[in-house]
């Protein structure tokens, strides 16, 4: 599968593990529904239910690792969003919830559906994106993702749904 | 001869130009209304502004002013002017703070059967209760759907969830939907459309299978259907749009990807415990549970019938001194309903705080937010953490009686016990 840059382009950065079922609630608190206007000030209260420290030490192009169905609940785009300004290079997940998979795409953060249940907290990962491969270097394993539907790929490599119809003026999506 | 067609599959191929789709495909559909709100309408409305689009191709687009109405700060009033020049600038209708929840406001003035309707809001779904093809989507995939008056789906493939007999007294729609979740999960129907049948939901008025439609992405699904059929034509003819209803149902044989059947008469009251929608017990597992906050309202359960059954389990009665009980209604056309016929002075002499119509408590952004250790009981539809405004407050979503009588008891309780003494006529209590 080609990546969204380039064929052979290799994420790197470190895990920052969260578990199953993390809603669009716990990544852009519903209490902070003022900042939605202003994301770089949301951004800095991303996850911070659900880990404190996150918003403040997580590095340009570190992971989000979550379980089953990340991203699930309300429809706010904000919320990819703001791990995309946090720095998040790509969000990693046994399942996502549809609409956060969606808005992810439109926003131009990468997500990618593979087994993440052996990534602990703080390991260094490599994401292959020519290969379709997580490689945990901490721990020496590598586990291929779901390659991402055509259409989807399409809108991500153009680099979100805006620069698309930027650049088409309309839908210009493959079949299938 | 076409192939059998599920609703879904109907209404998307209809709207992509197409004699039928199958489960799976891409298309490029035909937008009937894409709507958004004063959460996710200033990002939608600048993403249009980004590409130069400030005129709207969607038939029907409307923003609606409702989860912060009117405004507590003045970052959201700043964001309200936003919504409120875009629509000014183009064809865009404006809903303002005094009309209520988007999901109610779509029932009753702008969804039509056998529309698709696209909404920067997860609960769109909603208005599958009267036939149409609703869906949630983000700020931007609405942006370019009112702009274009188009947009892309994956045909879902459909879970078609049979209900037979008659709800027993006391349990209703969200006692329904809250145990189909629980089976489900809450991931259980992702990229999914549910449609709802049977005789039971046949026999269901509108405003409870609006509760149903309204929690179908709360199993992960993409939208929740109900054939259109004479209760439609009724409801919509209420609503002085008669002309807006046709029938519109599932073809004999069409093909589901799984079927599960319900028997309303063995469902019982049931909560979703925090901090997930799919954490469902029966009242009786969590009776006893004291009860801070009730939330009556939201665009789950905040209608006219709703608020009729919480004030007749109240009548004669008060809430528990230690419990707050907070009623929304859910559009401006509720909340007059309801003071006509007394049942906002009724709720308040039961000691009910009646705010505006809107999005209210529900949201997290004010009108009862959770204190730290407080526990709600509320009709909304969903329980995650920090729903609410608070992380440390633990909601428990419920039926409009279970809400009601939590309040009364000031604990988690079985309505059905309430329900027995004061000769109350239980049915009508519910089906109003």
């Amino acid at each position: 599968m080609p990546g969204p840059q380039g064929a052979s382009e290799i994420l790197r950065g470190r895990a920052w593990t969260f578990g199953d079922d993390v809603s669009t609630d716990q990544i852009a608190p519903g209490r902070l529904f003022h900042l939605r206007t202003d994301l770089p000030e949301l951004a800095k209260h991303v996850l911070e239910d659900e880990n404190p420290e996150f918003a403040t030490a997580v590095r340009p192009g570190d992971f989000v690792v979550g379980g089953r169905n990340f991203g699930l609940g309300s429809s706010r785009e904000h919320a990819p969003r703001i791990l995309r300004i946090a720095g998040a290079g790509a969000v990693l997940a046994q399942s996502f919830a549809r609409i956060f998979f969606r808005n992810a795409i439109n926003v131009g953060l990468p997500v990618l559906t593979c087994d993440t249940s052996a990534i602990e907290q703080g390991d260094d990962l490599e994401v292959d994106l020519g290969a379709g491969e997580v490689r945990d270097v901490t721990r020496a394993t590598a586990v291929p993702f779901a390659p991402l539907p055509p259409v989807m790929l399409k809108i991500l490599s153009d680099g979100g749904l805006v620069e698309h119809f930027r650049m088409y003026g309309e839908f210009h999506l493959p079949e299938g | 001869m076409t192939v059998p067609a599920t609703l879904a599959e109907k209404i998307i191929a209809a709207h992509a130009g197409v004699t039928s789709v199958v489960p799976g495909q891409i298309v490029v559909a035909l937008v009937d209304v894409a709507i958004a709100q004063d959460g996710t309408g200033p990002l939608a409305i600048q993403q249009l502004r980004d590409l130069g689009q400030v005129r709207v191709k969607a038939p029907t687009a409307v923003f609606f002013i409702d989860h912060a109405a009117p405004s507590p700060r003045a970052e959201l009033s700043n964001a309200h002017q936003l919504v409120r020049r875009f629509c000014d600038e183009t064809a865009a209708t404006l809903s303002d703070v005094e009309m209520g929840v988007c999901h109610q406001r779509v029932a009753e003035s702008y969804a039509r059967p056998g529309e698709l309707i696209i909404g920067a809001d997860s609960h769109t779904c909603t208005a599958g209760a009267l036939g149409a093809f609703a869906t949630g989507m983000g700020s931007t995939d609405v942006a370019i759907g009112m702009a274009a008056g188009q947009t892309w789906l994956r045909v879902p493939e459909t879970f078609r969830i049979e209900v037979d007999g008659r709800f027993p007294d006391g349990v209703g729609a969200k006692d329904l939907i809250l145990t189909i979740i629980g089976r489900l999960g809450a991931d259980g129907a992702t990229y999914r459309a549910l449609e709802f049948g049977g005789p039971a939901v046949a026999a269901l008025p509108m405003h409870e299978r609006l509760t149903l439609t309204n929690m179908a992405v709360e199993a992960g699904a993409k939208t929740g259907l109900v054939a259109s059929d004479e209760v439609t034509r009724a409801f919509l003819a209420a609503q002085g749009r008669e002309a807006d209803w046709r029938a519109l149902a599932p073809d004999p044989g069409a093909a589901y990807e799984r079927s599960l059947s319900f028997i309303a008469d063995e469902l019982v009251p049931v909560l979703a415990a925090p901090h997930t929608v799919d954490n469902v017990h029966p009242v009786a597992e969590l009776a006893g549970t004291k009860v801070d906050q009730v939330l009556l309202g939201t665009c789950t359960n905040g209608r006219l019938e709703d608020l009729r059954a919480a004030a007749r389990l109240l009548r004669g009665r008060r809430r528990a001194a230690h419990t707050r009980l907070i009623v929304t209604p859910a559009s401006q056309a509720v909340w007059r309903a309801a003071a006509d016929e007394g049942l906002l002075q009724e709720l308040a002499v039961a000691g009910a705080v009646v705010t505006n119509p809107g999005c209210g408590a529900c949201v997290g952004v004010h009108e009862g937010i959770l204190a730290d250790g407080e526990v709600c009981v509320s009709t909304a539809n969903r329980n995650f953490k920090g729903r609410m405004g608070n992380p440390q407050g633990a909601i428990y979503l419920a039926s409009p009686l279970t809400a009601a009588a939590a309040a009364v008891a000031g604990e988690i309780v079985d309505p059905r016990e309430l329900l027995g003494s004061g000769g109350l006529s239980t049915k009508g209590a519910h089906h109003g």
